[in-house]
C-alpha cells in the first residue's frame, strides 16, 4: 500500500474556489474543442482531458510559478491548470499563427517554456526524462524549483519512466511523477498493461526507487491537492522523488472519434457519478464556501472567456507558409 | 586559417578534447558533463581524466547505464538554464536513446515555435578498425544527420577538434559531435589561443588542382596520406574536410569539385544511404557541368562490421583504396 498521509494539507477557501474555476475552465475548453472538432473546424486529432480535471488542477494549485512541468498527448488540462492563456491554446489547436507554437505544434505539443511548461508530448513517457533534467538543473543551480511530470498509467511500462526515476532517486532530484490512471492505455485496460500485483496500487512502480508514494482519488481535487502538496514540499527540501497515482476516469475516448468499444456496461455511469465538475460545486455550496449565485456567475464568466478564446482562434490568420522553414535552429542554417 | 602567424603547440586529439572541455568548464559554470563512468575512468576512452578532480562529481556526473535518461535529462537541463555535454560511449549506443534523440532533442525547438534555446552537446565516437565487432564498431553520423533539428559535427584533427568542440559548447542549438576512435592519438599543431570554427563550414585541408577528395575523420588522415603519395607522382590532390555533416557546406565542397573536375568522397559510413551519397548528390547537382567523371564514393560495403581482423580489413577503406580511386579518375 501507499504510504499514509501524515497530516492532511487543506486548501484555503479561496484556493478551493480557484480550483473549482480551473476545473470548470478545463471542462468548458475541452467541451468546445470536442464540439468544434466534430464540426471539422480543427485539423488533426484530439485527446481530451474531460473527466480528469481534478488531477491537473489539484497538482498545479500547489506549484509556484517558478516550478516546471511536462505533460502528455492529453495535455490541454495541464496547460489550463498551469495558467496558460486559453485563447493562445485554442489558436494553437486550430493551427494558427497566434498559437503558443505559431501553429507548429498543435494539440499534442503546446508549450510555454517561459512559464515553466516544458511541453505536452506525443510520446508516452517522453516528457519524464525532460522533467528529470529540469529537476537536475534546479538542483545544480541551487534553487528550490521542483519539476512535475504528468503521465498516464501506460507510461509506467516505458523504459523512460524507469530510467528517469532510477536516476532521480540516485541523485535525490526534486521530481514528482503524477500517474494519471484513467483506466486505459489507449484502448486497452490495465489487465493488458500491467501485472496483477500492481493493479491495486500503481505507485508500486516507484518502490524500488525509494520514491515517496501516495495513491489518491483522482476525482477528488482536494485529495490530489493534499498528496501533491506533500510531494512538492518533500522535493523542495531535498527529500527526493515522489510518485502519486490519481485514480480516475476519462469520459471521452482515447481520441475524438474513438468508438469506445472497450467500456463495460455501467462503467461510464459509475464514474460519471464522481464527476468533479458536477460534485465539487455542490460540495462548496453545501459547505457555504460559494453561493449558488456565485457559481452561476463563475460559469457565465468562464463561458464568456472561452467563447472569446474560440473566436480569437477562428479569426487568427494561418501561418505564412514560409514559416515552415523557420525556427529549427537558433544560429541560422534553418533550411538547406 | 593560417597557422603561420599564431602560437601553436603539438597536441594529440585526445588531449585537445580534455583541454577544451576544461577551458569551457572554467569559462562557464553552467557547462557540465554527464555520462557513464565519466568520473574516475574519464569516460570510455579515458579522455576526461582529471576533470573530475578539478570540477567534482557535481559537474562531472556519473550516470546509471541509462541512455534514455542520460540524453533526456540533459535535454531538460539544457532547456532550463544549464549547458550539458553528454558522453555516449559508442555511437551504437545512440540507438538506446532513440526517442529522446529523434522525437525530443531534434524536434523540441521547432515544434514549440522556435522559442527556446537548447545548448546541448552529445559527444560520441565512431569506431572502425579496432576489432570491436558490429555493435561497438560503426560510424553513424549519417543516421543522425538524416533527422532535421540535429546539427551533426565530425571532428578529425587536433585543430578542428578544439575549434568545433568550443563552437558546439557555445552554440544554443543541440549538437551531435562525433569523434573517431582511430584519430584520438593523432597529433598536430593546435593554436594556443581561444578560437571557434563555424558550425556548417568546411575546410580545404590541402590545396590541389587535379582531383578533389572529400574525407572525414580517419579517412581524412588516409586521404592526406594518399595526396602526399600521389603528389610525388605528379598528381595534385585537393582534400576537403566537411567538418559539419549537417548542415553541410555544399558551397565549399562543390567549389573544389568545379575547380578540379573530379571528386572522390570517402567516409566510414555504409555506402548505401551514407554520407558519401548525400555529398555525391550535392556535388552532382551543383557542379555537374564542370565534372569530367561521375563522383566516386568510398565507404563501408553494406554489412555490419565483422570482428575477425581478416574480415574487418576486407571491408575497411584504407589509403591504397583512396589512391586507386583517384588513379581511376586522374
Amino acid at each position: 500500500m501507499s504510504e499514509q498521509a501524515d497530516q492532511r494539507v487543506q486548501p484555503t477557501d479561496e484556493e478551493r474556489v480557484e480550483m473549482l474555476e480551473t476545473m470548470l475552465r478545463i471542462r468548458e475548453f475541452e467541451s468546445r474543442m470536442r464540439d468544434n472538432f466534430a464540426d471539422a473546424e480543427i485539423p488533426g486529432f484530439l485527446h481530451l482531458y474531460i473527466g480528469q480535471e481534478a488531477m491537473a488542477t489539484g497538482v498545479c494549485q500547489v506549484l509556484e510559478d517558478r516550478d516546471y512541468l511536462t505533460s502528455t498527448h492529453r495535455g490541454h488540462g495541464h496547460c489550463v491548470a498551469r495558467g496558460l492563456d486559453t485563447a493562445r491554446m485554442a489558436a494553437e489547436i486550430y493551427g494558427k499563427e497566434t498559437g503558443y507554437c505559431n501553429g507548429k505544434g498543435g494539440s499534442m505539443h503546446i508549450a510555454d517554456v517561459e512559464a515553466g511548461m516544458l511541453g505536452a508530448n506525443g510520446i508516452v513517457a517522453g516528457g519524464v526524462p525532460i522533467a528529470t533534467g529540469a529537476a537536475l538543473s534546479s538542483k545544480m543551480r541551487g534553487t528550490d524549483q521542483v519539476a512535475v511530470a504528468f503521465f498516464g498509467d501506460g507510461a509506467l511500462s516505458e523504459g523512460a519512466f524507469h530510467e528517469s526515476f532510477n536516476q532521480a532517486a540516485i541523485w535525490d532530484l526534486p521530481l514528482i511523477g503524477i500517474v494519471e490512471n484513467n483506466q486505459y492505455g489507449e484502448m486497452s485496460g490495465i489487465d493488458e498493461q500491467h501485472p496483477p500485483s500492481t493493479h491495486d496500487d500503481l505507485t508500486i512502480y516507484g518502490e524500488p526507487y525509494g520514491a515517496h508514494r501516495e495513491q489518491v482519488d483522482g476525482m477528488d481535487v482536494e485529495a490530489v491537492y493534499d498528496a501533491a502538496a506533500r510531494a512538492v514540499e518533500r522535493a523542495r527540501h531535498g527529500e527526493g522523488p515522489s510518485l502519486v497515482e490519481c485514480v480516475g476516469y476519462r469520459f471521452e475516448g482515447h481520441h475524438e472519434g474513438d468508438s469506445e468499444f472497450y467500456r463495460d456496461d455501467g462503467e461510464y455511469e459509475h464514474w460519471k457519478s464522481k464527476d468533479p465538475v458536477e460534485t465539487y460545486p455542490e460540495r462548496l455550496i453545501d459547505e457555504g464556501v460559494l453561493t449558488a449565485d456565485e457559481w452561476a456567475a463563475m460559469q457565465a464568466d468562464v463561458e464568456t472567456e472561452l467563447d472569446e478564446a474560440i473566436e480569437f482562434a477562428r479569426e487568427s490568420p494561418m501561418p505564412d507558409p514560409q514559416q515552415a522553414y523557420e525556427g529549427l535552429y537558433v544560429d541560422g542554417g534553418d533550411h538547406r | 586559417m593560417s597557422l603561420a602567424s599564431r602560437e601553436t603547440e603539438e597536441m594529440a586529439v585526445r588531449d585537445v578534447i580534455n583541454q577544451t572541455l576544461d577551458e569551457e568548464m572554467e569559462r562557464d559554470e553552467r557547462v557540465f558533463i554527464q555520462g557513464i563512468d565519466v568520473h574516475g575512468r574519464g569516460g570510455t576512452s579515458n579522455i576526461l581524466k582529471g576533470l573530475d578532480e578539478k570540477y567534482g562529481r557535481e559537474r562531472v556526473r556519473n550516470t546509471p547505464i541509462s541512455e534514455v535518461s542520460i540524453v533526456g535529462s540533459a535535454l531538460g537541463a539544457a532547456a532550463t538554464g544549464m549547458r550539458p555535454v553528454v558522453e555516449i560511449m559508442y555511437c551504437g549506443f545512440l540507438g538506446v536513446a532513440g526517442d529522446q534523440l529523434l522525437n525530443q532533442v531534434a524536434k523540441m525547438r521547432y515544434m514549440f515555435g522556435g522559442k527556446l534555446d537548447l545548448p546541448l552537446v552529445i559527444r560520441t565516437k565512431n569506431v572502425m578498425g579496432a576489432n570491436a565487432a558490429a555493435q561497438h564498431s560503426q560510424a553513424l553520423h549519417h543516421w543522425l544527420a538524416a533527422i532535421p533539428g540535429l546539427k551533426v559535427v565530425c571532428t578529425s584533427t587536433p585543430e578542428d577538434t578544439k575549434g568545433l568542440l568550443k563552437a558546439a559548447i557555445r552554440s544554443n542549438d543541440p549538437i551531435m559531435l562525433f569523434e573517431h576512435g582511430s584519430v584520438y592519438n593523432e597529433t598536430g599543431q593546435v593554436p594556443v589561443e581561444d578560437y571557434t570554427f563555424e558550425i556548417g563550414e568546411a575546410a580545404v585541408e590541402r590545396e590541389g588542382e587535379d582531383v578533389t577528395v572529400v574525407a572525414t575523420q580517419a579517412q581524412l588522415w588516409n586521404a592526406l596520406e594518399a595526396a602526399e603519395q600521389l603528389g610525388e607522382e605528379g598528381i595534385s590532390v585537393e582534400v576537403v574536410n566537411p567538418r559539419t555533416i549537417s548542415p553541410l557546406d555544399t558551397e565549399t565542397i562543390a567549389a573544389s569539385a568545379r575547380k578540379t573536375g573530379r571528386c572522390v568522397v570517402v567516409d566510414d559510413t555504409p555506402l548505401s544511404y551514407g554520407t558519401q551519397s548525400q555529398i555525391a548528390a550535392d556535388v552532382s547537382e551543383e557542379a555537374f557541368f564542370d565534372l569530367d567523371f561521375p563522383v566516386q564514393r568510398l565507404g563501408i560495403p553494406d554489412v555490419p562490421t565483422p570482428f575477425s581482423p581478416s574480415l574487418e580489413n576486407e571491408i575497411l577503406v584504407d589509403t591504397d583504396d583512396i589512391v586507386d580511386a583517384i588513379l581511376t579518375l586522374a
